[in-house]
This record gives structure tokens, C-alpha cells and sequence, in this order.
């Protein structure tokens, strides 16, 4: 070799690139973005993310936008089933009718006949309102009375009259006035004329459809009107409106579940973060030390396992007590930590055995990496995929034990409400107000399946063996 | 085997050990005392209550006799039964568990193979989409839901022929327990569907089944010697650990129902604080449910040779 001393600094500059050089790949793409591209073709996983979207906006924005508070009963608006806004005219308060009378005619006839003609004329004494229908017809000189019946449909005969209503012991009245339960819907006003005892066989029918009306006062008392000054009578007024109806104590069932959204969703979604992050390092670390020490700590887990969930979970429950006024979601919380971390640390724990011996942690080894950095930078973030399916489908299994606990009425407190402990409300009024059960069992349902379906969508993206087979 | 079995034995009774001394843990620290629901008595008849449930001892001297009384399979005098042993309790009630929950393991083992393997054949046809909705369905719908409609249905067909066919609740004959143990064993039947379609999907890539193509067996035998014999192992798997949790996982159905079941049982003690009822109940599960694991394990052996090699 010879001397070459007339080097200089410039001889060491790259030679320009003249032209690049063709690239013939596609754009790299990391692991979370493959999964990420692969679960956006699967519909059903898209699906769900909406949905669980919406459920956050229901959850966190709902009770902002309707701003009605749960825990305020209306006993009277028990168990109202879903509606549309109701409008209802303002009327004057109600003052007594005083029902008339044809005094030319006598109370009781002479002699009982056994034939009688129909009731005619009989007709609406004013409109009618659901405050009150004022009957009225012409008297039949024969009659020793009349019994007033009620029907929802039209009489298809004598013994479909419906509900009855009076029996008058006076053949000269010819007014009625019904003031029970009148609700907006279309009634059938049967009048039967009687000898004073028994009925005779004719009938004459009347339909009727009471407007919704609304007097001043109990408007006030419903704090529909704020003052009396407000009330103009005949005006059309609003309503409280309950979209998803109300529950047995008058409570708007939508504001509740609204609330009832939070604690379902808060013990389903924080349970499981916890439980997963403390399965997580205890699985990681007894994967990585191996040995002495994963025996003993997997054996421990083993135990846990072994332990009979549910009555664990009520065990536990009723240790951590619930004080008055406390509404028993942290001590759900609790048990549900403590009974469920071992499935994740097993779970984590598989995994680090198997990268452990990767060749990547041996050079991060040789390299002088200490444990702990190993664990927390190489191993755990490639047993994030399985860690985050598990976690996906931590959500539903802690809804379902927050619903069942507080179905069984060992769950949150009352006046707390959860979807569950509304399910356990709603269930003893199913078959008169189904809504009551109908829509809490709907919330979880949703919510399980957005998490279930979201899970399996994960699976599939995150496995990477799916890479090589498309 | 047999020191195989001998170990599972010996890791089963120190896992109920675990399970015991974690129910009496778990109990001493509830809040309150047993003898609150007591009516207001002198102190003296109170200290005589306590000598008689042992509860003036130190709370490690009542550790050792709950655990002594326990390996001679005593669980005590419930406190808010008169003069009723918890032993005869279970005795009572747990067969009654028992029988609800083998016949929901029952309906959903039946279930979930046949859908499963149905879902497999037809394979994203209309048959497999229909019941893979269905499962989705069944593990997304809580069960108490289910209890409440099937109670439902079980209304309208006694209203529909007049006369009741089949009772609505309570527990005895066989037309008793038909709704409560489908209604059980509907979550279960979903997850076993799932499993065994997967299972079965698996299965018809494996080589031995191309090998018994290629010997022109027909798809029927196909099916059932190969196909269906295999995929079935990872189903009887989790039929143990299933069978143990419906059976102590009973609670809605058997308050929904009102058969007098041992969860609604250990629901009353809670609720009541019934301190032996709940332990008992607790440690009696715990070691059903630590049996029923090994049990499956060791017949997992014999249906699987492949296992019993390892």
C-alpha cells in the first residue's frame, strides 16, 4: 500500500446520487397499522365501534342534552308507557255538575213493564275532556232506572258493554257524569235501562274521544306552569315528556337509564382495565423470572381460579360493606378485581414464556438490558394483541356480573340506578308495562354485543398469521 | 395415572383449603354480626348465643374449629333456622341444583354440538348465518331475560290450551324443570356453539381427514368417524368447569322460577348474614366445582389417548 497522505476530509463525502434507485415494495406498514386496515374491512367490527361510539355520547353528553333529573318521582305519571310529546289544553278548574233531572216524571214508575224501548237522544251534555264526560238522555217514562257502562271498543252486544260504571235508581235522571281514570283514547258510553233492580235487554251505545285537558291547578301542582299568571286558559300546553316512559315510581325512565349508563359502564369498563393491568405485571414478570418464582406465583393464581365466582363476588361484596348513602359501585369494583386478574396473568404469562426465548430479548440482553426494561419495552408490547382482545371482552362479562348481581338485589344500592338493578325493577311489572324491563335489557344487549362483536373483530385483525393467508 | 390422579387429588384438597380460609376471611369481615337479626335480648342470653356458635373465642382459636369441624364434614347450625345443620340444608337443596344444572349442561351440549356442527357444514350459507345470529343473540341477552320470557311463553301456552299444561314455577316433576333448565343452559349452548363450529372448521383442514378422502370414505363416515369425534375434544373441555358453574350459578333461574334450589338459598343466608349457611354452602360449592375439574381432566385422558402420553 502506498502512502496516500494527501487524503483530505472531502475525499469522505458520499458521491452524489445521481438518480434513485426503482423501489419495488409496498409501503411498510407497522403491526397496529395492518390491524388497524384489517379491521376496518370487517363490517361487523365497524359496526360495533359505532355503537360503542354511541353509547359514550349517550353516556357522557346524554344527560347534558336531556336535562331531566332521575331520582325525581311524579306519582302521578306512574309507569307511563313511552309516548310522543303530549299537548294538553288548559282548562278551568274543575267545578261541580249538578246532574239534571226531569222532574215531571216520577223516580220510580207506577208499574214495572216487561218491555222497555231504548234510551234515545243519548248524547254529550258538553265537549268532553278527560277532565270529565257529561252524559245526557232522554227519560223513558217506564224506567225505574239506568246503568251506565264504559268500553275501550266498539259493544259487539249485550255482554261486551264494558266496565260499569253507575247503576242510578231513578227512572227521571237523565245526566252522568264520568270522572274515573279518563285518559285520550276512544271510549264507548253504553246506557241500559233498568225497572229500579233488573236490566232490561236494550242497550244504546255512544262514542266519545275526551281531548286532553289539563286544569290550572294541577298544572301547577306539575310544575308544567310556573306561576298562576301564566295560565291562559285555553292554551296548548306542553307536557312532560317521557320518550322512553316512566317507571313505578314516575321516574323518567330515559334520564335513568342515562345515569344507570354510567355505573353499568363505569364498573364494565374500569373493572376490567384494572384487573387486565394487574394480570398484565403479575404474569409478565412470573413469565420472565420462570422457574422457582412462576411456580409459586402461577400456583397462587391457580387458587384464585378455583375460588366459585358468583358467590365470591357476594361474598366479597357484603365484606367491603355498603354504608348509608353509599351507592355499592366501589366495592363491586373491588370484587370483580380481585376474583379476575388471574385469567389475564395466565394468559399473559403463556405468552412471555414464548418470547422470552425469541432471539430479539437475547440481543436487548446481550446489549444490557435490565428486566424490567425488558418486560415493560420488548415483551409486553408484543403480547399487546392478545391483551387487548381480552380486554374487549372483559367489558360484556363485567356488564353481564354488575347486571346479574344487582338483578338478584345484591348489586348497587338503591336510589342508584344500573341497567341491572332497573332490569330487576322492570321484571316485576313486566306484563302490565313491559317498557320497564324492555329497555335496560336493551341497553346491556347492545352494549354486550357492540364489545363481543368488537372483540371477535380483533382477534382476526390482530392475528398474524391472518397476514400471510390474504 | 393413578399418581397423576393421587396429584390432582392432593393440588384439589389444598386448592379447597384455599377456598375455605378465604370464605372465613371473606366472612369476618362483613360488617355486622349474625346474632343482629335477633330480637333485643339481655346480655346474658346474647353471651349464652355466642358461647353456643363459638363466637366469644379469638377469631384464630374459631379459624382452627371451623376447619377441624370441616375435615369431619361438619358445617354447623344455621343461625337463622331453627335447628336446621347446614349439612342437611345441602342435603336438601343441592340435588335439586344438581338436577337443573345436569340437565342444562344436558340441553346445552345437545345444542351446541348440533348447531355447531351444522354451522360448519353450511359454511356462510343461510343455515350458518340464522344460528350464528341466534348465538350472538344468546350471549349478548342476559339470562334473566331469558328466565322472564320463557316464564312468559310458558303463560301463554297454558292460557292458549285452557288449562295449565306445564308449570309456570315451582319444582317437582319433570314438566317443572323443562323451561328453568333450557332457559339455564341457553348461554351456555351459544358458547358451546361458537366452539364447536370453530372446532369443527379447524378440523376439516387437518391431513387425516384429506387422507380418509383419498380413500374414498363417504362424506357421511367422513363426518362422523373423523370429522366429528375430533372436534368434539375441545367442547368436553370446557363441559366441566360448565356443568360446575351452572350449577352454582343457578341463582335467576332459580329465583325467577322459585324452585327451591341451594343459590337461592345462599342468597336468603346472605341477605341474612347466616354466617354457617354461607361458609358451608361457599366451601361445599368450591370443592364441587375443584372435583368437577379434575374429574373432566381425568376422563379427558381416556377419551384423548394423546393426552394420557404427556
Amino acid at each position: 500500500m502506498t502512502h496516500s497522505s494527501e487524503l483530505s476530509a472531502t475525499d469522505f463525502l458520499p458521491i452524489h446520487q445521481e438518480t434513485k434507485p426503482e423501489l419495488i415494495a409496498r409501503p411498510s406498514l407497522s403491526y397496529w397499522q395492518d390491524a388497524w386496515r384489517r379491521l376496518k374491512k370487517n363490517v361487523r367490527a365497524i359496526i360495533s365501534l359505532y355503537l360503542i361510539a354511541a353509547l359514550a355520547f349517550f353516556t357522557l353528553a346524554g344527560p347534558i342534552i336531556w336535562n331531566v333529573d332521575p331520582a325525581l318521582q311524579d306519582l302521578n305519571q306512574i309507569s307511563q308507557a313511552p309516548s310522543l310529546p303530549k299537548q294538553a289544553t288548559l282548562v278551568e278548574n274543575y267545578s261541580p255538575w249538578s246532574v239534571p233531572v226531569d222532574s215531571s216524571l216520577p223516580a220510580e214508575p207506577d208499574e214495572i213493564v216487561d218491555e222497555i224501548d231504548p234510551v234515545v237522544a243519548f248524547r254529550l251534555a258538553e265537549a268532553a275532556s278527560t277532565q270529565t264526560v257529561r252524559l245526557l238522555w232522554e227519560p223513558l217514562s217506564d224506567a225505574g232506572g239506568y246503568n251506565i257502562y264504559r268500553n275501550e271498543s266498539k259493544p259487539e252486544g249485550f255482554n261486551d258493554l264494558g266496565l260499569p260504571l253507575a247503576s242510578i235508581s231513578a227512572g227521571n235522571q237523565v245526566g252522568y257524569e264520568d270522572r274515573l281514570n279518563l285518559k285520550a283514547i276512544t271510549y264507548y258510553y253504553s246506557i241500559v235501562p233498568t225497572d229500579g233492580f233488573d236490566e232490561y235487554d236494550q242497550y244504546t251505545s255512544l262514542k266519545v274521544e275526551p281531548m286532553l285537558t289539563i286544569t290550572v291547578r294541577e298544572a301547577l301542582e306539575r310544575n308544567i306552569l310556573e306561576t298562576q299568571r301564566d295560565a291562559v286558559k285555553g292554551s296548548v300546553i306542553t307536557l312532560e315528556f317521557h320518550p322512553f316512559g316512566t317507571d313505578y315510581l314516575g321516574r323518567d325512565m330515559l334520564a335513568r337509564l342515562m345515569q344507570g349508563a354510567r355505573v353499568s359502564l363505569f364498573i364494565g369498563i374500569v373493572a376490567p382495565l384494572i384487573y387486565v393491568s394487574i394480570g398484565i405485571i403479575y404474569g409478565g414478570f412470573a413469565g420472565y423470572f420462570g422457574n422457582r418464582i412462576d411456580q409459586f406465583l402461577m400456583r397462587f393464581a391457580d387458587f384464585v381460579v378455583a375460588l366459585p365466582f358468583l358467590l365470591f363476588m357476594i361474598l366479597f361484596k357484603i365484606s367491603f360493606g355498603i354504608g348509608p348513602g353509599e351507592s355499592g359501585i366501589l366495592p363491586m369494583l373491588l370484587a370483580l378485581v380481585l376474583l379476575l386478574w388471574p385469567a389475564t396473568a395466565r394468559l399473559v404469562r403463556g405468552q412471555v414464556l414464548q418470547i422470552r426465548e425469541q432471539g430479539y430479548i437475547e440481543a436487548a440482553r446481550i446489549l444490557g438490558g435490565k428486566p424490567g426494561y425488558l418486560i415493560l419495552r420488548h415483551i409486553i408490547p408484543n403480547t399487546m394483541g392478545v391483551i387487548l382482545v381480552t380486554l374487549t371482552f372483559a367489558v360484556p362479562s363485567a356488564i353481564f356480573t354488575e347486571a346479574f348481581l344487582s338483578f338478584i338485589g345484591m348489586g348497587v344500592a338503591p336510589p342508584t340506578p344500573s341497567w341491572g338493578s332497573m332490569c330487576n325493577e322492570g321484571v316485576k311489572t313486566m306484563l302490565s308495562h313491559p317498557h320497564e324491563l324492555f329497555f335496560p335489557a336493551l341497553f346491556i344487549s347492545i352494549t354486550v354485543l357492540a364489545f363481543n362483536l368488537l372483540g371477535d373483530g380483533l382477534t382476526e385483525a390482530l392475528d398474524a398469521r391472518m397476514r400471510s393467508r390474504e | 395415572m393413578l399418581s397423576y390422579i393421587a396429584k390432582r387429588l392432593i393440588a384439589g384438597l389444598i386448592t379447597i383449603w384455599f377456598i375455605a380460609t378465604a370464605t372465613f376471611i371473606a366472612m369476618h369481615l362483613v360488617p355486622g354480626d349474625p346474632l343482629m337479626n335477633q330480637k333485643a335480648v339481655s346480655a346474658e342470653i346474647r353471651l349464652n348465643l355466642e358461647r353456643k356458635y363459638g363466637l366469644n373465642k379469638p377469631v384464630v382459636e374459631q379459624y382452627f374449629i371451623f376447619m377441624g369441624n370441616m375435615l369431619r364434614g361438619d358445617f354447623g347450625i344455621s343461625y337463622t333456622q331453627q335447628n336446621r345443620k347446614v349439612n342437611d340444608i345441602i342435603k336438601d337443596h343441592f340435588p335439586v341444583s344438581a338436577t337443573l344444572g345436569i340437565l342444562a349442561v344436558f340441553f346445552a351440549a345437545l345444542g351446541g354440538i348440533l348447531w355447531g356442527a351444522v354451522t360448519a357444514i353450511y359454511r356462510n350459507r343461510l343455515p350458518d348465518i340464522v344460528i350464528m345470529f341466534l348465538v350472538i343473540l344468546g350471549i349478548s341477552v342476559p339470562s334473566f331475560v331469558f328466565a322472564a320470557l320463557g316464564q312468559l311463553l310458558l303463560v301463554n301456552i297454558n292460557q292458549f290450551a285452557g288449562q295449565s299444561i306445564i308449570p309456570v314455577a315451582g319444582w317437582g316433576s319433570l314438566s317443572h324443570m323443562l323451561m328453568p333448565s333450557m332457559v339455564l343452559g341457553l348461554g351456555t349452548m351459544a358458547l358451546l356453539t361458537r366452539l364447536m363450529r370453530s372446532s369443527m372448521l379447524d378440523v376439516v383442514n387437518e391431513d387425516y381427514i384429506k387422507t380418509a378422502k383419498a380413500k374414498g370414505l363417504s362424506p357421511l363416515r367422513i363426518f362422523f368417524r373423523h370429522q366429528l369425534r375430533n372436534a368434539i375434544l375441545p367442547v368436553i373441555t370446557v363441559l366441566g368447569p360448565q356443568i360446575a358453574a351452572i350449577t352454582t350459578g343457578g341463582f335467576v333461574v332459580e329465583l325467577v322460577f322459585a324452585i327451591p334450589g341451594l343459590g337461592r338459598y345462599f342468597v336468603q343466608a346472605v341477605q341474612q348474614l347466616d354466617y354457617t349457611v354461607i361458609m358451608g354452602t361457599t366451601v361445599f360449592y368450591g370443592a364441587f366445582l375443584v372435583l368437577m375439574v379434575i374429574v373432566v381432566d381425568i376422563l379427558y385422558g381416556f377419551i384423548d389417548p394423546r393426552v394420557r402420553l404427556q
